[in-house]
């Protein structure tokens, strides 16, 4: 099994017609995701014009609203390539419409955007997972990818991965290439996002076919140490960590708004203590940490 | 982005929080004139992005313009945590009855806001928070509603504000929320906030945060950064639109992603363990789908940086390009020509992995050498930049 997306899910693209959405739609399609529609309210009635993973074409309607989009297509899961100035009114809308599943790729969104949307989405039910933003995206390969991750770095198998970061996921994957994974999922780098290392923990637990798990975490806030907590008193699964950024100097951001260590908090020793407090044995490289995954899943 | 104490006065005054008057000045004259206008009894106090200023001596009581030009004396220039002083702010001096703190801040972990409040200001607030717990009103503010009269009023009772300040501090953290959302801040912090011994309620101290992702809606915000104190490398690689912050070591790092960026610094440094402790240069993100030229702009920077000995670019290909990353390396140096002359160590991997490896074997510059992996890679100019 997988979490939070599978071969059956279908996809939505808000965003479908620009230059970053309509690359990644042609990608998500080579990876055999059910992508079955997209929205721009200006270019609603019109089609986009594509080729699936066998390469034969494929014309995708552009639908007014995400509303409309389910409505007409069923899908059940919506990623959004909007601009950082738009994307507030993206998420609100596909919250509006219950959409079970957001992915946001948008690197730049206000952090106050992010926080009203959270808002929102709490005083919505929570209908809507909300994955992002500023991330990667989630990909079960093999199955479908909802996100910008590269599709063909390996293929599935029994580990779980949940990273803040794109490009080390994508590192991550191409570790442990030999074993494969369920889902990788990319939490995004963002001082607010949605879901959240621990909601991944919790369902690659209660995943039957996730054997192991491997955590990537970066400086900055106090997730990794949430996580930790979480680990030790709910998860059976061996978890493997593996933190960025301890030659990180205090008060500079590296890169992802979210990546600074002000005063005390936030430091990758002190995240690096937390998850080994947790039993979660965590790498000092990339490279090690695979090892370490490899070691603790040759021994279940 | 954090503001100066003076501009965070002026934001504050922009929106109706009560301040005193402030005059910026960078020479002890212009504190004397500043002093002068002024009148009475005036503090000036050290323009530095830290705390502690205080009890560093950066900020001095005057009675007179003459003392005011003395204190701008001791003050100006004065190295305050590694930030020297170059401008002071000359203010109003203040009767003071009591010490307040206010806070309105992002809280990741709730993913929310959250006001801190306490009527024991003065102290440092992380102080506070562990000696007196208690004393701290930690009240959150849902982002959408937020701080309206109503829950200005259940902070102030939460902080044991006594009665008859209630309305009139609530009132105030009302236009302090309206900085916060207004300007897109992620901090508005007032540490004191004052009552004056004539019964008035004053912010005398600010410190304001604002979210960079939000410069796109207030295009002031682009004129309060300090473009004189960047660093010179820092400066040259915002225009270029390039993620560069410069570090202290020996071995210039450029990466794709922030999170392997940082991970490449990491592994720079353990192997920098044994290549006589050399460590990482910089953090330099070109992105994800960089272009040949984006390569060619990030390859200039760091190659301008004096200190750095080595290169390791080290790159994996999920939109970006191999290609693309090992044209830029190769347009680059050619380029570059002679100013080209430390040894690059290349580690690609991913998207279009082979193309990108054999545009750099059949280029065969002598600076640049290839690696199998990160850590291979990382060592490999680890030892470069000792050898140099």
């Amino acid at each position: 099994m997988t979490i939070f997306l599978n071969k059956d899910n279908k996809v939505i693209v808000q965003g479908i017609t620009g230059g970053e959405g309509s690359k990644h739609t042609a990608r998500m399609l080579a990876a055999g995701t059910q992508v079955v529609g997209g929205v721009n309210a200006r270019k609603a009635g019109t089609t986009v014009l594509h080729t699936d993973k066998d390469g034969n074409p494929v014309e995708l309607p552009v639908f007014a609203s995400v509303a409309e989009a389910i409505e007409k297509t069923g899908a059940d899961v919506s990623i959004a390539f909007v601009p950082p100035a738009y994307t507030k009114d993206a998420v609100v809308e596909a919250i509006d419409a219950e959409i079970p599943l957001l992915v946001i790729i948008t690197e730049g969104v206000p952090v106050q955007d992010s926080a009203e949307f959270w808002a929102y989405a709490k005083e919505k039910g929570e209908k809507t997972r909300i994955i992002g933003p500023n991330c990667p995206g989630i990909i079960s390969p093999g199955e479908s990818l909802v996100g910008i991750t590269p599709a063909n770095i390996t293929g599935k198998g029994p580990i779980g991965l949940v990273s803040k970061s794109g490009t080390l996921t994508y590192q991550m994957m191409y570790e442990l290439r030999d074993l494969g994974f369920s889902t990788a999922i990319g939490i995004g780098g963002d001082p607010i996002i949605g879901t959240t290392h621990i909601d991944a923990l919790a369902a690659f637990e209660a995943d039957p076919e996730t054997k192991a798990i491997v955590m990537i975490g970066e400086i900055g806030g106090d997730a990794e140490e949430r996580a930790a907590d979480f680990i030790k008193a709910n998860v059976t699964k061996p978890v493997v960590g593996y933190v960025a950024g301890f030659t990180a100097p205090e008060g500079k951001t590296m890169g992802h708004a979210g990546a600074i260590v002000s005063g005390s908090a936030g430091t990758a020793q002190a995240k690096k203590e937390a998850l080994e407090a947790a039993g979660v044995k965590v790498g000092k490289t990339p490279s090690e940490t695979a090892q370490l995954l490899r070691e603790v899943y040759a021994a279940l | 982005m954090d503001l100066y104490e003076y501009q965070a006065r002026d934001l504050f005054e922009h929106y109706g929080v009560p301040v005193l008057p402030g005059i910026i000045a960078d020479t002890p004259d212009e504190v004397r004139a500043a002093a002068e206008k002024l009148g009475g009894v005036v503090v000036v106090k050290a323009q530095v992005k830290t705390g502690g200023r205080g009890k560093a001596g950066g900020v001095k009581v005057a009675k007179n313009p003459d003392e005011a030009y003395e204190a701008a004396k001791a003050i100006l220039g004065l190295d305050i945590k590694g930030h020297v002083v170059k401008r002071v702010m000359v203010a109003g001096g203040a009767r003071i009855a009591q010490e307040f703190y206010f806070s309105v801040l992002l809280d990741r972990a709730n993913r929310s806001y959250l006001s801190l409040t306490s009527v024991e200001g003065g102290m440092e607030i992380e102080q506070l928070a562990v000696e007196k717990p208690e004393a701290l009103a930690r009240i959150e503010v849902d982002p959408i509603a937020g701080v309206t009269v109503e829950k200005a009023r259940e902070i102030a009772v939460a902080a044991n504000f006594p009665a008859e300040l209630v309305d009139t501090v609530a009132d105030v953290f009302v236009k302090l929320y309206e900085v916060y959302k207004g300007e897109d801040a992620t901090l508005v912090e007032v540490n004191p906030l004052i009552l004056d011994e004539d019964g008035n309620i004053i912010a005398l101290d600010g410190k304001v945060s604002l979210d960079e992702n939000a410069e796109f809606r207030h295009a002031g915000h682009a004129l309060l950064e300090d473009k004189a104190a960047a660093d010179p490398l820092e400066a040259k690689a915002k225009v270029l639109d390039l993620n560069y912050v410069k570090l202290d070591g020996e071995v210039g790092i450029i990466g794709n992603g922030a999170g392997l960026v940082m991970s490449t610094l990491d592994v720079v440094a353990y192997a920098g363990e044994n290549h006589g402790g050399v460590k990482p240069a910089n953090f330099l993100d070109i992105g994800g789908g960089a272009s040949a030229e984006v390569m060619a702009n990030g390859l200039s920077i760091i190659l301008g940086d004096p200190q750095v000995k080595s290169v390791f670019v080290n790159v994996f290909g999920g939109i970006t390009a191999c290609d693309e990353v090992a044209k830029g390396i190769v347009g680059a140096l050619a380029e570059l020509g002679k100013e080209a002359n430390k040894p690059l160590v290349v580690r690609l991997d991913g998207n279009k992995v082979e193309e990108g490896r054999r545009i750099l074997e059949e280029a065969a510059h002598p600076l640049v050498t290839l690696a199998e992996n990160m850590d291979q890679g990382a060592d490999k100019a680890a030892e470069l930049a000792n050898a140099a």
